[in-house]
């Protein structure tokens, strides 16, 4: 059965090329539009991996992330987050807030797909790219 | 029925009434439930104006001068109506210096003077004397032509029987005795007698009932109304003439006015009328109502004087009977016995009433301004204690009222034949008279000394006795009427009736001219030339500035004193139990808890004082506070002296102060200019930070499809298509933002490139709504462009100030209504520069944004939140370029009413290009 993954990003033409990236590998893709349809669609949809953007109308990257952890239903989610801030502190919050990788953007689609399956195949713990 | 002793019981009947009503009211104020708290008790209270005078007297001076009776009412009613204010202020002054007479006033204001006071009440008492004269002389005149009846024959010369013989020496005998017992059965520390003033109130209604029923019944009774007996009156020649006022020479017109002035003074000055109207006053505002019931009560007792005057003259036509008798004669020729009694109380009531308040008024006088003062300096009296100072307090009075009603008696044998009684009256007039400069200018001028005072009271004084009082005597016989006709030692031009050859004018008005002038010219004169003494300035100021002056004052004062030995002096004169009262409360009010922990400051000795002075006159108040307590009198110099070393503390710490506040200021400044830096760091690395964020946004998606595109060589075709779409489209949204950041830095830097031509404006909103077509067609929004219809040039930057049209149209359009979108461009000539308004139906900005959209990279909402298209740099570029031009932008919205943005350019007088 493949995998879901669930995509929160605002910006669609990320969205779009995400959704094709994963969609194209062979995983159900879902997209959100900002934090709090993230967070409905994490409990609909159950996807196995969240690729998050920190910076969501809404609901913050990290209050989702936050959110989803909580939640113990939802806390074996693994959750990449996508960002075009990379400051040490934004690294450190994200850890706090229990994100799993980190990915810079702009990112190389090759390394972010690799990235995702890493994630997926094993229960690595946060990592930085 | 009309004997003897019917007369004499029913004046003692109606005496003791008048005694009963002054108990009754006594034992209610002692209650404090006061009978005469009422404004009408007040203003009948001041009624005590008419007297005898006014009862007898004002027929018999209408039968000989006609409406020449006048003016002594209209005085006091022009002094109520006009100058009431004058009472006022005397009234204010004396509660709260608790002034208990005319003498204690004046010596108050000249710096607590006990000379000045016993001279005022010397004054005071020789000058009353020919008024209490004539009140015993209508009382036994009335009383011996009822006794005639039902004869009319008119009185023995005054002296022609032996002493025990004389009505008017037992009359006097027992006004003294009904004094005594009116206001001597108590020391009352505030000189009040509610129950005299019940008692006046009461006769001043009884004497207006006689005065009416009389006047009706002569008017009504014995004629057949005012029409009959004007017009019979007119008929005779000599009464016709009666009628005009000022027939004859010019000295009538003078006359009037003197009396006028007279009588406006003696309303203020009459001892008897300051008891009642100052001293008695319970209320300021009782004032209010009396300014019309007392002229009103005039009125009234005038009313019937003409027409009583005429039917006198009318009916006894032969000169026979005196025409001051004609109020009773009058009723007695037609046999209405009852009617001639209630005349005769009426008269009697008029009289008592005069005398008792008059009488207690001027033994007040006596006792608290002459005869205390030298008694507590010199005897042993200062040592006494409150029982016996109470009881000499009180035998003084006694002794003082037996001595001035003797001395009215006496002066009545002496002079009272000479005159009528209006005459007489007037004389007292004149002589209450010389107290209005000292007291007015007192009210009014700071400058007024007291040496000043004492010259024109003293100088005034003499001239009234020596124009008014020697041929008074002369008149009687007891000065030789030599001196009188030719002047003394034979010089003419010092004749008491004719000063300096003052011809023409009849004799009170003589005695008024040269009194008031003499009084005037010392008290002004040697005021300007004396100096006043500290105590005297400070009074001074305290009476002139009173209405503008609250709370306490506390003068200058330096001395030691013990607030026991205080209350222990006030003790003495009040009694031990009223002493403690008095200086518990005061305790209180200060916020101690009891009268011994007091601090004997200036305060409390004051407040000493004024309580004392209630009781006997300021002057001595001043004299035994002073003498309990160790004082250092302060001179003119010390005095300046510690004024100047105030004023130089304060100006030193106004200094400091205002050192202190350029130091805090130069602080705030400095720290807010230490915020201000820190801010623009902040933003400066935001605006980095976020620069770097808005570049990546869009080069991630590039990156992101490039590799897709380069990787997937088999993608369908729509797909391809539409990826390289959003490709591009991400490219252009890529270069707008770093054109934008570029534009932007070189805007700020200054290093921009300008081509500044004249261009009409209308052409530039032409242009960019033409560009913008396109845009309102496809989002459905309806524009609307107003232009004036002249050109307005401006100078800027083609591309520049399409620029700006541009943003603001698109930003117009992008935040407009939805559904309705509605966008309006207006255009206004305004004078020297020229307005754009841009204005779109959206929701508007909430006023907290309204600043910050300006901002770089700031767009309505929070860039963390909220994702609205843009670069958010629009604005701040459009708000760069137009103050470059030398504009401003701006924007007006309510919330949910749209957003009005709006820029203004200067025009210019050039022509464009």
């Amino acid at each position: 059965m493949p995998q879901r993954i669930l995509i929160a990003d605002d910006e669609p033409a990320i969205a779009t090329s995400l959704q094709f990236l994963f969609g194209n590998a062979g995983f159900d893709t879902q997209t959100a539009r900002d934090g709090e349809e993230a967070l409905r669609l994490a409990g609909d949809f159950a996807p196995h991996l969240i690729v998050l953007d920190l910076m969501l109308p809404r609901l913050s990257g990290l209050e989702v992330c936050r959110a989803l952890r909580a939640d113990p239903r939802q806390a074996g989610i693994k959750v990449l987050m996508l960002t075009a801030r990379g400051s040490t502190a934004d690294f450190a919050s994200g850890q706090a807030a229990g994100v799993n990788v980190y990915q810079v953007k702009p990112f190389s689609t090759k390394e972010l797909l690799a990235l995702a399956r890493r994630l997926l195949d094993s229960g690595e713990t946060s990592d930085v790219h | 029925m009309l004997k003897g002793w019917v007369i004499v019981c029913a004046s003692f009947a109606y005496i003791g009434f008048l005694f009963a009503i002054a108990y009754y009211a006594d034992k209610r104020a002692d209650q404090g439930r006061s009978l005469i708290a009422t404004p009408y008790v007040y203003a009948l209270s001041l009624g005590v104006y008419a007297t005898a005078w006014t009862f007898y007297g004002s027929v018999g001076r209408a039968a000989i001068d006609g409406v020449g009776f006048l003016p002594i009412y209209i005085g006091p009613t022009l002094m109520m109506i006009l100058w009431w204010f004058v009472v006022r202020k005397m009234i204010r002054i004396s509660k709260i210096n608790r002034i208990t007479s005319l003498a204690d006033f004046v010596a108050s204001r000249y710096g607590k003077s006990a000379l000045l006071g016993g001279l005022v009440t010397v004054i005071a008492v020789v000058g009353i004397l020919p008024y209490i004269s004539l009140q015993l002389k209508a009382i036994s005149t009335s009383f011996q032509i009822l006794l005639q009846y039902p004869q009319i024959v008119m009185p023995q010369k005054i002296g022609s029987v032996a002493l025990f013989d004389d009505t008017a020496f037992y009359i006097a005998f027992f006004l003294a005795m009904f004094t005594i017992a009116f206001g001597t059965r108590q020391l009352d520390v505030a000189e009040r007698h509610e129950g005299m003033v019940a008692a006046i109130a009461f006769e001043s209604i009884v004497k207006l009932i006689a005065f009416i029923a009389v006047g009706a019944y002569v008017t009504f009774g014995m004629f057949d109304g005012p029409a009959d007996i004007f017009s019979r009156a007119m008929a005779v020649p000599q009464l016709a003439v009666l009628t005009t006022p000022f027939d004859g020479a010019a000295g009538n017109y003078v006359s009037w006015i003197w009396l006028i002035i007279l009588s406006m003074l003696a309303i203020l000055f009459l001892p008897r009328q300051f008891q009642v109207a100052v001293v008695e006053n319970v209320d300021e505002k009782h004032l209010n109502k009396a300014v019309w019931l007392f002229p009103l009560y005039m009125f009234a007792m005038n009313l019937f004087v003409l027409p009583i005057a005429f039917g006198g003259l009318l009916h006894f036509p032969d000169g026979s009977v005196n025409a001051d008798t004609f109020v009773l004669t009058l009723p007695m020729s037609q046999r209405q016995e009852w009617l001639a009694l209630l005349v005769f109380i009426g008269g009697l009531s008029a009289a008592t009433g005069m005398v008792i308040v008059e009488t207690i008024a001027l033994s007040t006088m006596v006792c608290n301004d002459l005869v205390m003062p030298p008694l507590l300096r010199y005897t042993r009296a200062r040592f006494m204690q409150h029982e016996e100072l109470s009881s000499l307090l009180l035998d003084i009075r006694r002794a003082a009222i037996v001595s001035i009603l003797m001395l009215g008696y006496f002066y009545y044998l002496v002079a009272g034949e000479a005159y009528a009684l209006v005459s007489t009256g007037l004389i007292s007039f004149a002589a209450v008279a010389q107290f209005a400069p000292a007291v007015i200018g007192g009210l009014y001028w700071r400058n007024g000394t007291r040496a000043g005072a004492l010259a024109g009271l003293t100088l005034g004084f003499l001239v009234w006795a020596y124009t008014l009082m020697i041929p008074a005597f002369a008149q009687s016989g007891w000065v030789s009427l030599s001196f009188v006709e030719n002047g003394p030692f034979g010089i003419e031009l010092l004749k008491p009736l004719q000063l300096f050859g003052l011809k023409g004018v009849d004799q009170t008005t003589h005695a008024m001219l040269w009194s008031m002038l003499v009084n005037i010219g010392a008290y002004v004169a040697v005021s300007l030339l004396s100096r006043q003494s500290v105590a005297e300035r400070i009074q001074a100021t305290l009476f002139v500035d009173v209405l503008s002056q609250t709370g306490e004052r506390t003068g200058f004062w330096r001395g030691t004193a013990s607030a026991s030995s205080l209350q222990a002096l006030v003790g003495r004169f009040l009694g031990p139990a009223r002493a403690a009262e008095l200086f518990n409360s005061y305790a209180r009010s200060r916020g101690v808890a009891a009268a011994h922990e007091l601090d004997a400051d200036a305060r409390l000795v004051r407040f000493a004082e004024i309580q004392l002075a209630g009781a006997i006159g300021a002057s001595s108040a001043r004299a035994m506070v002073s003498s309990v307590v160790q004082e250092e009198p302060m001179g003119v110099d010390e005095v300046m002296a510690i004024i100047d070393e105030a004023s130089q503390a304060i100006a030193h710490s106004q200094e400091l102060e205002e050192k202190q506040a350029e130091l805090e200021t130069a602080t705030r400044e400095l720290r807010s200019a230490n915020e201000r830096l820190k801010e623009l760091d902040r933003l400066k690395d935001d605006f980095i930070a976020t620069v770097t964020h808005e570049l990546r946004t869009p080069l991630t998606s590039i990156r992101a499809f490039s590799e897709i595109l380069h990787d997937n060589p088999t993608l369908a075709v729509e797909e391809r298509a539409r990826f390289l779409a959003i490709l591009v489209k991400e490219s252009e949204r890529l270069t707008r933002l770093i054109n934008q950041v570029l534009d932007l830095a070189k805007l700020e830097s200054g290093a921009a490139e300008w081509q500044n031509v004249t261009l009409d404006l209308r052409e530039i909103v032409d242009e960019a709504v033409n560009t913008t077509s396109g845009l309102f067609k496809v989002k459905k929004v309806k524009l609307d462009v107003n232009l004036p219809m002249k050109a307005v040039p401006v100078v800027a930057d083609r591309d520049r100030l399409m620029q700006v049209m541009l943003n603001l149209l698109s930003n117009a359009i992008k935040f407009c209504d939805a559904d309705h979108g509605k966008v309006s461009v207006t255009v206004s000539h305004l004078h020297d520069f020229v307005q754009v308004d841009v204005r779109d139906n959206g929701t508007g900005i909430a006023k907290k944004d309204q600043v910050f959209i300006f901002e770089k990279f700031r767009q309505v909402g929070d860039t963390l939140t909220d994702k609205p298209a843009g670069t958010g740099l629009g604005l701040a570029i459009c708000r760069q370029i137009v103050g470059h031009f030398g504009g401003r932008l701006w924007v007006n919205s309510d919330y949910a009413r749209g957003a009005t943005f709006s820029f203004s350019l200067p025009v210019t007088t050039m022509a464009v290009e």
